[in-house]
């Protein structure tokens, strides 16, 4: 079922015309009839859950919102996305504007906000011109400015560019950020919903998370909850990269299997040249690594579905996470401490430096796989490597540091043999991968 | 002398009015892209203090923001920066072999800039085009499925129009 791309092959759908001639504002229109109390408990009843990555339910979010007597509150719209191999959110905002700012206006209504702001990573660079105009347009025709449609609710929405730090995905991180400073995430509590932007109550919700908010009005919190399996409720967009033949946003139900997901002409269309799957990342590269055969299957022989639970089955030894939906696919050419390494080394550029742990040890774990990725490794390396992810995890002020813990120690968990085998035969490494090794290809299982 | 238009400075109006009354150190950020974009593609010290100027803030606290982002360059950079995606997904789908491509033909390592002045290469972290690979930043626009003829046409493309 498609409730947010379903009017995305429609031309002329940026425009306001056509979204309205496309029932558009519809669900505004339907909101601004309601209280803000009302429309918070349609959200808890939709189950909607933060398409950021973390998969916070929504409702109980807004539900924290400290509203204290004379003191604005905001909502922050977090369009930092910066998880590599997410690019949901950028597809969102440069083809369906009006559908995202649907959500602003509704959900800024739902909190209060008068004043809300989307903060945009600052390489999207182009975007913010067509949010702007989308802005423009719906204040031209009245959705925005003061005494939206005789609600007596007043709102301006807007839009602010990031400089290039992914850790401003962080919601502390990013109220920094917002108040012209450098993107260090702060201790919590005081949370955001307390003490946020200019130490006022704020609500930061990501991008896809805001768009669903619109539809979920417009068809009722119940009928949206009805969608989906166990606590996935609703569909979601997964950005699909790496080795595919289509590689793309596809907006999924929740009981879809993974191995449709890849295969299927519907989606993915399989892997490129007939090549065999190796591994995955199922939700953005901070989510664990799974070969091929943990992937489609769980250790109990179990169908793997693309939903919140489902992906997790297994803790982190044999399972991963569905995350911000960003899906990596590694062919059987691909290697894997290569692949490792370079995420190092963006958690290493990306680390804030606040917390020595991750400051210090995301630049040794990419030192570390360097050496090995380039023939220099030593057999003692892998559980130094361990030891680091080990003590970087739990370990710091806000989550980096375990998405820069858990990558490797996926790979390690899962690829021991590879990077043993690039130790052992350091020249051979650099003249061919690993390739697929022992790990059995489920598809031929199968058969 | 260190100075925006007047169209910039009434833009620069407009964006302060966005916050609240005396927090105005929240346009920051977005008065740094325009100054960079303004004053030659990077952020001397006076264009900080400028800046700083326009916030009433202290140089410091423009300083310390500055060089945290990425975005914002601590030197002079070419007419055109070259910013390609080398994060996992674009590595998989050969980022490695574009960086190889653009170092041979222009003669410069990552981080350089040619010596006529024209291009610079800066190889960058996840740019979120990652179903669109290997790709590259160029100015405000992405250069997306990228191969090695077409970084080819475009570098002739670009030095074409630099001596148009």
């Amino acid at each position: 079922m498609k409730l947010l791309l379903d009017k995305a092959h429609i031309e002329g759908i940026r425009y306001y015309d056509t979204w309205v001639k496309n029932g558009g504002y519809e669900s505004v229109a339907k909101a601004l009839k309601m209280t803000p109390e009302e429309i918070v408990e349609e959200v808890k009843k939709s189950g909607l859950r933060g398409r950021g990555g973390a998969g916070f339910p929504t409702g109980l979010k807004w539900s924290f919102l400290a509203k204290p007597e004379g003191v604005p509150r905001h909502l922050v719209c977090n369009a930092d996305e910066s998880e590599p191999g997410t690019f949901k959110d950028r597809y969102l905002m440069e083809f369906l504007p009006h559908l995202f700012i649907e959500g602003m206006i509704i959900s800024s209504f739902a909190l209060g906000s008068n004043v809300s702001y989307i903060y945009i990573r600052g390489e999207y660079a182009w975007i913010p011109d067509i949010l702007e105009q989308a802005i423009a347009e719906a204040k031209a025709n009245g959705w925005l400015g003061k005494n939206i449609k005789g609600s007596g609710f007043d709102c301006e929405i807007y839009v602010q560019r990031g400089g290039g730090a992914y850790i401003c995905g962080e919601e502390t991180a990013l109220i920094e950020s917002l108040e012209g400073k450098r993107g260090n995430p702060r201790i919590k509590p005081p949370f955001p919903a307390v003490q946020g932007v200019w130490m006022r109550p704020t609500v930061v919700n990501n991008v896809e998370t805001i768009a669903t908010v619109g539809p979920i009005i417009s068809m009722g919190g119940e009928a949206y909850g009805n969608l989906g399996v166990g606590n996935s409720k609703g569909t979601k967009l997964m950005s699909a990269c790496g080795n595919l033949n289509k590689p793309g946003v596809y907006e999924i139900d929740f009981d879809l299997s993974v191995e449709e997901f890849i295969y299927s002409d519907e989606y993915c269309g399989g892997i490129p040249n007939g090549k065999r799957l190796k591994a995955c990342i199922p939700g953005g590269s901070s989510v664990p690594i799974v070969p091929a055969n943990l992937l489609l299957k769980n250790v109990k022989g179990e169908t793997r579905l693309m939903n919140y639970e489902s992906l997790a089955d297994g803790g982190l030894a044999t399972g991963t996470m569905l995350g911000s939906g960003g899906f990596i696919v590694l062919d059987e050419d691909q290697c894997v401490v290569r692949h490792t390494m370079t995420l190092a080394r963006f958690y290493n550029h990306e680390s804030c430096g606040q917390c020595s742990p991750c400051r210090e040890g995301t630049g040794w774990m990419y030192k570390i796989l360097k050496n090995i990725e380039y023939g220099k490794g030593k057999k003692e390396d892998i559980d130094l490597l361990w030891d680091i992810q080990r003590r970087i995890e739990g370990n710091t002020i806000c989550p980096l540091g375990d998405a820069a813990a858990w990558p490797v120690a996926a790979a390690i968990r899962h690829f021991r043999d590879e990077f043993e085998w690039h130790i052992d035969h350091p020249e051979e490494a650099q003249t061919r991968n690993f390739g697929l090794a022992h790990y059995a290809d489920p598809l031929l299982i199968q058969n | 002398m260190i100075q925006f238009s007047q169209e910039k400075l009434d833009k620069v109006a407009e964006i302060i009015a966005r916050y609240p009354e005396g927090k105005q150190k929240s346009a920051l950020i977005p008065l740094l892209h325009l100054a960079q974009e303004e004053f030659g593609g990077w952020l001397d010290v006076p264009v900080m203090d400028y800046v700083a100027s326009l916030l009433a803030i202290n140089p410091i606290e423009v300083y310390e923001v500055a060089t945290f982002y990425t975005m914002f360059n601590m030197k002079p950079v070419g007419k055109y920066v070259l910013e390609v995606c080398r994060t996992g997904p674009c590595m998989l789908c050969g980022s490695d072999q574009i960086i190889e491509h653009i170092k041979q033909k222009l003669g410069i390592k990552e981080g350089e800039t040619t010596a006529d002045g024209l291009f610079t290469l800066k190889p960058a972290e996840c740019l979120g085009a990652c179903g669109y690979a290997p790709m590259m930043q160029l100015g405000k626009f992405y250069k997306e499925h990228l191969t090695i003829e077409k970084v080819d046409v475009l570098l002739d493309e670009l030095r074409a129009a630099a001596t148009a």
